[in-house]
Order: structure tokens, then sequence, then C-alpha cells
């Protein structure tokens, strides 16, 4: 049981890491992306081949984030002049693709067999520690990368960020580069998830193409969300509870009789959905609500309040283009 | 070689007539609400089993089961999206579209594992009448997929006369145009979002029930196809009609001949790399001009 317990945090934190990745792109970008198990799954394949190849973890697990940063880079970058909605659609398809390129190319990625036996830093010298070990270490790098974020999303940095985030066109007469701050935010988003995808790879030592469904797209969506999704502290608490409601789920649905696996499975899904839907509707904003900025120096930047809703001019007709 | 070519375009032709269908459905909504439904796919299999209960246990048969699968599509679509989208609209802000489209995500997922719950994983088939493959010059062709074709492609002409003949479909184009402007005009938005959605998903329905006479429905009958819908309706611009019927039969055409030179599991891929393609070509889609619900 401990160490199941302990196997759950350790999968909690890496959630956090992708809830993180999501709320830099989504919620102080936003920008939409709707593939982010594909970065995950990038970050993770590239990390286990890497490590596999004999390169020292640390290493590959950098290289991976680098990796899934560029990949994100280039997916933004094509969608550049268009409408958000072109990213959601194109992010959505690049974690499809990578989903079949991972089962089917077989020489690289093992195909739908998977890749096993990768390693896992110290697991021989700590022996049964090890899980306690690879747990704080995890919870080590997502408290220094939401360290790092808040302290990113106060600098000048993340202010022009979310001016880019509520009015592009302001922005941009404000004299801010709209596409490079956009550009650099989806990269930090997308290495960060590249990051989880690599943690995630040397814990199982074993990946497959089955762990990168679009489903754990809607997990961090709703963890994001559930606690709120432009906050740092918000992302780390509401993996903390999607994790909690996963595995619930998995205990109270076995307990209801007469339900097949298939049943119960459908069910876990259905809640998981139903609950994103009732919390974008009630409370987009999460528990954690974005507290208003005080502006402080120039008016230049007074669009500083966190609240995407507190914008009622723009996009008062639904087909405003932002092209 | 030729020959196999042509077998090629026959069957992405007939592909890309039914994936028409939905792509329609998406076109549509998007034009008139202005944001992107996920839930479109789901929607095909909502359409799909309807039909199939329908077909299996009242013996209906073709027509009236892609009658019943219009409907149900429809209306669930249209409780779908009064239940989840509804109240995200209402939330007037420069990120509400992209608000919806997620939340139509977490509602595609919901759909699909009710309709999961309910009949399980299995495959199920229609009862249709088994009819020989039509052969002519060395290419086969099956009897329903001659339907389907007619099928698909005559919904796209009665759609086309709806929009540019009766009072509704032009009131449709019109706030697709422009809202604000077709509200002074005295349009209720509203009901023609409804009839908006009621009409697009159970597009969505019959392109699913077609697909699942020809082949077999499960629950992820429509999500299956969700990336060659959306690379339909890029291709046509996301905002033409037109543009998406062809865009979806180029699309079918183009993945089902590519299968000459790639393995068949990169099938959706194609779809995927000519979104790709058009975004760097020429984003406004292929068919820019062409005239649909925004010319």
């Amino acid at each position: 049981m401990t160490s199941y317990l302990v196997f759950m945090a350790t999968l909690a934190g890496i959630y956090a890491l992708l809830s993180l990745g999501l709320v830099t792109i989504w919620g102080q970008g936003g920008m939409v992306n709707l593939g982010l198990v594909g970065f995950y799954a990038v970050g993770a394949y590239a990390s286990a081949l890497l490590s596999n190849a004999g390169i020292p973890i640390g290493i590959s697990l950098m290289c991976a984030a680098l990796m899934a940063g560029a990949v994100g880079v280039v997916l933004s970058y094509l969608t550049r002049p268009l409408r958000g909605d072109y990213l959601a659609i194109v992010s959505l398809g690049f974690a499809e693709v990578i989903r079949l390129v991972a089962t089917n190319e077989k020489w690289l990625t093992g195909g739908s067999d998977g890749l096993s036996g990768i390693r896992s830093p110290l697991k021989a010298e700590l022996g049964a520690i090890h899980p306690w070990f690879y747990l704080l270490l995890v919870w080590a790098i997502v408290a220094a990368a939401a360290f790092g974020l808040v302290r990113l999303f106060r600098s000048p940095y993340g202010r022009a960020l979310r001016a880019v985030r509520d009015d592009e066109q302001v922005a941009a007469v404000a004299g801010k580069p709209v596409l490079q701050l956009k550009l650099k935010t989806f990269f930090v988003g997308a290495a960060l998830s590249g990051l989880a995808g690599g943690i995630y790879a040397h814990l199982t030592s074993y990946i497959a193409p089955d762990g990168f469904v679009p489903l754990l797209t809607i997990y961090i969506f709703l963890a994001a969300t559930a606690g709120g999704y432009t906050r740092v502290v918000g992302a780390l608490a509401g993996s903390l509870a999607v994790v909690a409601l996963l595995e619930s789920t998995r205990f109270i649905a076995a307990v209801i009789p007469g339900l097949t696996a298939v049943q119960v499975a459908s069910l876990r899904e259905l809640v998981i959905a139903v609950s994103l839907i009732v919390i974008m509707q009630l409370k987009p904003e999460g528990v954690f609500q974005s507290v208003n900025q005080k502006a402080l120096a120039a008016p230049a930047s007074r669009r500083e309040s966190g609240k995407t809703t507190s914008e009622p001019d723009a996009g008062s007709t639904p087909l405003a283009s932002h092209a | 070689m030729f020959s196999d070519l042509v077998q090629h375009l026959v069957n992405g032709l007939v592909m890309g007539a039914v994936v028409a269908l939905p792509a329609l459905g998406l076109t549509l909504i998007f034009s008139v609400l202005g944001f992107i439904n996920f839930s479109i796919a789901a929607q095909m299999t909502v359409g799909a089993y309807g039909g199939w209960l329908v077909n299996t246990h009242l013996h209906w048969p073709l027509v009236p089961v892609l009658v019943a699968a219009f409907a149900l599509a429809g209306l669930v679509g249209v409780v779908g999206d009064r239940l989840a989208l509804v109240p995200m609209r209402r939330k007037i802000s420069a990120h509400t579209p992209l608000m919806v489209a997620i939340v139509s995500i977490a509602l595609n997922l919901a759909l699909e594992n009710a309709l999961r719950f309910g009949f399980g994983s299995d495959l199920n088939s229609f009862e249709m009448p088994i009819a020989r493959d039509v052969q002519f010059a060395g290419i086969r062709v099956g009897p329903q997929q001659v339907h389907n074709l007619g099928i698909a492609l005559a919904i796209a002409v009665v759609l086309a006369a709806f929009f540019t003949v009766t009072r509704v479909g032009k009131a449709m184009r019109a706030v697709a145009d422009n809202a604000d402007l077709a509200r002074l005009k005295g349009i209720d938005p509203t009901r023609l979002s409804n009839l908006a959605t009621f009409i697009g998903m159970g597009l969505a329905g019959i392109g699913g029930a077609l697909l699942a006479i020809d082949t077999s429905v499960d629950p992820s009958t429509g999500s299956r196809l969700l990336l060659i819908i959306f690379s339909a309706s890029v291709l046509g611009g996301l905002t033409s009609l037109t543009g998406a019927v062809l865009g979806a039969l180029l699309i079918g055409m183009v993945s089902e001949v590519s299968l000459l030179v790639i393995s068949p599991v990169y099938q959706s891929a194609t779809a995927f790399a000519a979104i790709l393609l058009v975004l760097l070509i020429r984003p406004s889609g292929l068919f820019a001009g062409a005239s649909g619900v925004r010319k």
C-alpha cells in the first residue's frame, strides 16, 4: 500500500509538471495546446532512447525537454497568423501523429510493445528506498519549475505575456514583440511537458504508445482548471486533486456491483469529462483565482489584470477575427 | 498500376463523400456560432448507434435509418450544446471561443463514454442486404459505397439549396457573416444557433450511419475520423460549405492514394500533413472564394 501511495504521489508530481506546462501556454499565454500528451510522449521517448544509448540520465532529460520545446516552437510558429482554433487543431493532430509513429516505427520505439529496461537514477545503489528518492527528486524538480515560473510570470516578461494574452493588438501597439513572446512561452510550456515525459519514462522503466492517449490531455486540463488555470499554485493543487479523483473512482467503481470492466472504465472517463465541463462552467478560474494586480508603473501596462473575463470589449462578436 | 490508382481514387471519393457530411456540420457550426465543436466526432457515433438500433431492432431500411440518425444526432447535439456549451458561451471575452472548444472536447469524451457504458466496446454491424460488388474495367465498387457517394452528394445539394433559397438559410448566412448586424435586422440568434447545431450535428449523424453501414459501429467510430474531418474543413477554410465538401473529397482521395506509397497505418497522418501544408501555403483555405455560408 505504501509503495502504491508513493507511486501515486510521484505520478501526481509528473502531472503537476504537465499542468505547469499548460498553465504557462494556456493560462498565461492564452494559447490552447490540445497536444500536451504529444510533447509528453516526445520527451518520454527521447529521454528513454538517449539514456538507453548510454547518455547520463540528467543530460537525456534535458535533451528531452529541449526537443519537446523545439517541436512546440515549430507548431506555434506554423499557426502564428491564424486564430487560436488552428493551433488547437494542429496540436491535437500532432499528438495523434506522435502516437502513430510510436506505434509503428518498431526500429526506433519498439512499436506497440514499447521500450523496456529504461534506467532510473541510482536505482541499484539505493535499493528499497529508491521510490522515495525518486518521489523527492520529482517534487524537487516541480518545486524548482514552479519557483522559476512564479518569478517569470512576475517579471516584466510575464506582464507583457499576459498583455498579449488579453489583447494581442494592444500589446503590439505598446511595442511588445508578440510573436517572440508567444514562441518563447510555447517553448517553456512544451519543454516542461517533455521533461515530465522523460521523468515518467525513468519512473516506470517501461513506456508504450498506450500510455500516451489523448485522455491524458483531458486529465491535465482538469487539473489545471480545478486549481485555476492561470496560477502556478493551482496547477500543483489541481494535479494532486486529479490523481486522487482518478484513483478514488477506481476504488468506488469496483464497489458498484454488476458492472463490466468496460463499463467501469467508461464511467471513470465520464466522471472526468463531466467534472471538466462543470468546473469550466462554474469556475473557470479555479479554486485559486488570479489576484488582480495593481498597476505599478506606466499606464501602458494597465491590462495587467490576470482575469481573462475582465475584457468586456474584446470579442463581443464570436466571429471577431484575430488574424 | 494505373487501375490501382483509379481504384484508390474511387475509394477516396467514397470516403471523402462520407467525411464531407461531418465536415459540413463542423463548418456550419463554426460559421454560425464562431467556435470549433470537437463533439462532432461523438455525434457521428451517436447517429451511427441510432441508425443501428432502428435497423437491427425495428428492421428499418436505409432511408428511414438515415432520417433517424439525423434526428437523434441533431437532438443530442442541441441538448449537449445547451447543457454544456451555452453556459460557456454566455461568458463574453476574447477567449470564449477557445474555452468553448475545450469544453466541447470534454463533451465529446462524455458522449463517447456514455455510449461505451451503454453498448460496450464491441463492433456492431447493420442488417443490410448484401450485394455483389460492381466491377467496371477492373475497378471494384460496393453498391453501398455507390449509395454513400450518391446520398452524401444529394445532401450537399439540398443543403446548398437550403442556404440560397430559404429564408432561414439566408438568415443563417447573415448571422455567419455578421452576427451583430443580423441581430439588428431582427434575426433571433438563439433560435438560429440551435438550428445550426441541429443541422450540423444531424449531418454528422448521417455521416456516422453511412460509415457504419459500410463497416461497423463502435464507440470510437467517429473519434477515429476526427483528424480527417478537421483537415477537410481546414482545407476548405473553416467557413466555406462548398470548401468543406471539396476539401473532404480531396482529403479522401489524397489519403487513399497515399496508400500506394505509405503504410496504411499512417493514413490519418496524411490528414495532419494536409493541414500543415494548407496552413503553410494558403491558410484561408484552398477554395477561398468558393461560396458557402460565408462568401
